[in-house]
């Protein structure tokens, strides 16, 4: 009964890997279908040799090494206030979840009316203050473009992180705090010695769960500028040769070479927060 | 008592403390929180009701509000042709995962199978598959058969990335369902077959509407695939028509209208996780923090 499901993955996952490592391989024609030409390494050689591959990894490491961490505070701080009792607790989480429920291109939209030039609410504001001249294209220039997308992701994944933590946090037992406050601990003391350990494992999975996704960013850099200004990721780069280019030989050398830098990552998380990910395996299969 | 004891009491919750109320940094805090997550969609709506020169102009509030964009947007066929395309992706993605899902978690969790460790290793490793190794293939593969610019052609690939997901979370909830009410439907004559239909089945109802909308979800946000694997309206779902909705140039987008369009495919989502939001928590955090 599991073979239908492993049949399906193995034909819609694993062979297109395989077949993509084969495309790679060749130069490939997509006007005159199964016309190809082995072509050795050379695909390989010309992306790792070529400038565009390695910005489009430095890129995606610095969204990546940026947004993560942010997302980890401000969903860690959003779990902590909706774990305090308050009214209006219930519609203050329906509110966090927001900007999770919005689709990934909403969210570009939302961030792109935001920082419009003519109608944004930044310009808005810093007009208002007297700060600058009206009309900076925000996302027309390098280091603010990226500090564009970093937020959108920030704003629409800080809730999932938020999810997971308040998870892990509801089932820390009540009668910790008041032990630690026998013993005198604050509040500050209880939460980084007592509580911060024992939501390490719900942390440790939404750091993992953000990481991986945020490696294969697409869908924000490539709405809100098409990969332009120092935004463009390995996810669109890939795109961008085998779409825009038509080159599906280099394009499927640039995928497997994201495919790998994806994996070589998850391979350092699990060496290193490796109890944590098989934990997460067995609690299926317990 | 040790911390790794003490973790495992799960049904002792945190009593919840009082006086929070009354502590104005904890007030501070909700509002920046609703700062955050409110400004930027109130941004979003109010420029889906701004047209023509309003649309130049910054204002905190639309100077001659008027829903001309979202009837411009409800007029537009290509528009109502990727709304559909997208409900039909979506909703037949989450048919077939939830029936192929079900059938190869029940073994999983039931049977003592060997490699079972392996299997869900494998299973849930397809879910680290960046979507563009696996779009570059597709689209040359789908090129030959015939396949690309269909909703088969994404549906296809839709169950690959949402099976494994499903898979898992199906197994956690049927772990919870007791062994000793099967084995009654046992004695009471019923094959395994019918034991998993009439018993496991309903009792694992929650967790089948959990997998249920996250697959949904899944297939309605989806963005890459969609993007390389159609070129024209007839394939096309919302997010992808919505990215390249163009005005009267190429370069030129209206902004009014795809704002507008953006909150009408927003809306959808947005009800489906307010009113499930309990099932979403349960369902990403599966055996995950339960640990």
């Amino acid at each position: 009964m599991v073979a239908p499901a492993l049949i399906l993955m193995a034909g819609v996952a694993g062979y297109p890997v395989l077949y993509a490592i084969w495309l790679s391989l060749h130069q490939y024609s997509v006007i005159t279908p199964g016309l190809s030409r082995s072509v050795g390494l050379s695909n390989y050689i010309e992306q790792l040799t070529s400038p565009a591959w390695w910005t489009a990894v430095g890129n995606t490491f610095l969204f990546t090494a940026i947004s993560v961490p942010l997302e980890l505070l401000i969903g860690i701080g959003m779990a902590l206030l909706l774990n305090i009792a308050f009214r209006f607790r219930t519609l203050l989480r329906s509110i966090v979840l927001l900007p999770y429920a919005v689709l990934t291109v909403v969210s570009a939209i939302t961030w792109r009316t935001i920082f419009d030039p003519d109608l944004g609410l930044v310009s808005t504001m810093l007009n208002s203050l007297g700060l600058t001249d009206a009309g900076v294209v925000w996302l027309g220039q390098s280091g603010y473009a990226m500090t564009v997308v970093i937020l959108a992701d920030v704003w629409k994944t800080a809730p999932f992180v938020a999810l997971l933590v308040l998870a892990g946090l509801q089932v820390i037992p009540a009668d910790l705090r008041e032990a630690s406050q026998i013993d005198g601990a604050g509040a500050f003391r209880h939460f980084v010695s007592i509580t911060l350990p024992l939501l390490w494992p719900a942390i440790a999975l939404a750091m993992i769960f953000r990481t991986l996704d945020a490696l294969r960013v697409f869908d924000l850099p490539f709405v809100l500028t098409r990969g332009a200004y120092g935004t463009e990721t390995m996810s669109v780069l890939a795109y961008q040769t085998l779409r825009g280019n038509q080159l599906v030989g280099q394009g499927s050398a640039v995928s497997i070479l994201t495919f790998v830098v994806v994996m070589l990552v998850s391979f350092l998380y699990i060496r290193f927060a490796g109890g944590n990910i098989r934990s997460v395996v067995k609690g299926g299969s317990r | 008592m040790t911390n790794a004891a003490i973790g495992r009491q799960p049904s002792k919750r945190r009593r919840p403390r009082r006086g929070a109320e009354h502590n104005p940094l904890v007030w501070c805090a909700v509002a920046v929180v609703m700062i955050f997550s409110l400004v930027p969609l109130y941004w979003l709506v109010n420029t889906s009701l701004k047209t023509g020169p309003d649309l130049s102009k910054a204002s905190l509030t639309p100077p001659h509000p008027t829903f001309e964009n979202y009837q411009a947007v409800l007029g537009d066929g290509d528009f109502l042709r990727a709304l559909g395309n997208s409900l039909i992706v979506a909703a037949t993605t989450t048919l077939l995962a939830l029936a192929v899902a079900s059938f190869a978690a029940y073994p999983l969790a039931r049977l003592k199978m060997r490699g079972k460790f392996l299997i869900l290793s494998i299973v849930l490793s397809v879910t680290t598959f960046p979507g563009i190794a696996i779009a570059a293939p597709m689209f040359s593969l789908w090129n030959d058969l015939g396949l690309y610019n269909t909703l088969v052609g994404l549906i296809i690939p839709y169950l690959t990335f949402t099976l494994p997901l499903s898979i898992y979370t199906l197994v956690s909830f049927f772990k919870e369902i007791p062994v000793e009410l099967e084995e009654a439907a046992y004695i009471d004559g019923t094959s395994p077959f019918q034991a998993y239909y009439k018993v496991i089945l309903p009792l694992a109802a929650p967790g089948i509407a959990t997998v249920g909308i996250l697959a949904f979800i899944f297939a309605w946000n989806e963005f890459l695939l969609a993007a390389t694997l159609t070129y024209g309206p007839e394939a096309r779902t919302v997010p992808v028509a919505i990215a390249f909705f163009t005005g009267a140039s190429e370069y030129e987008q209206p902004l009014g209208t795809i704002s507008a369009a953006s909150v009408i495919i927003s809306i959808p989502l947005i009800l489906l996780v307010l009113i499930f939001q309990k099932k979403i928590v349960s369902g990403l955090t599966a055996g995950a923090v339960k640990g």
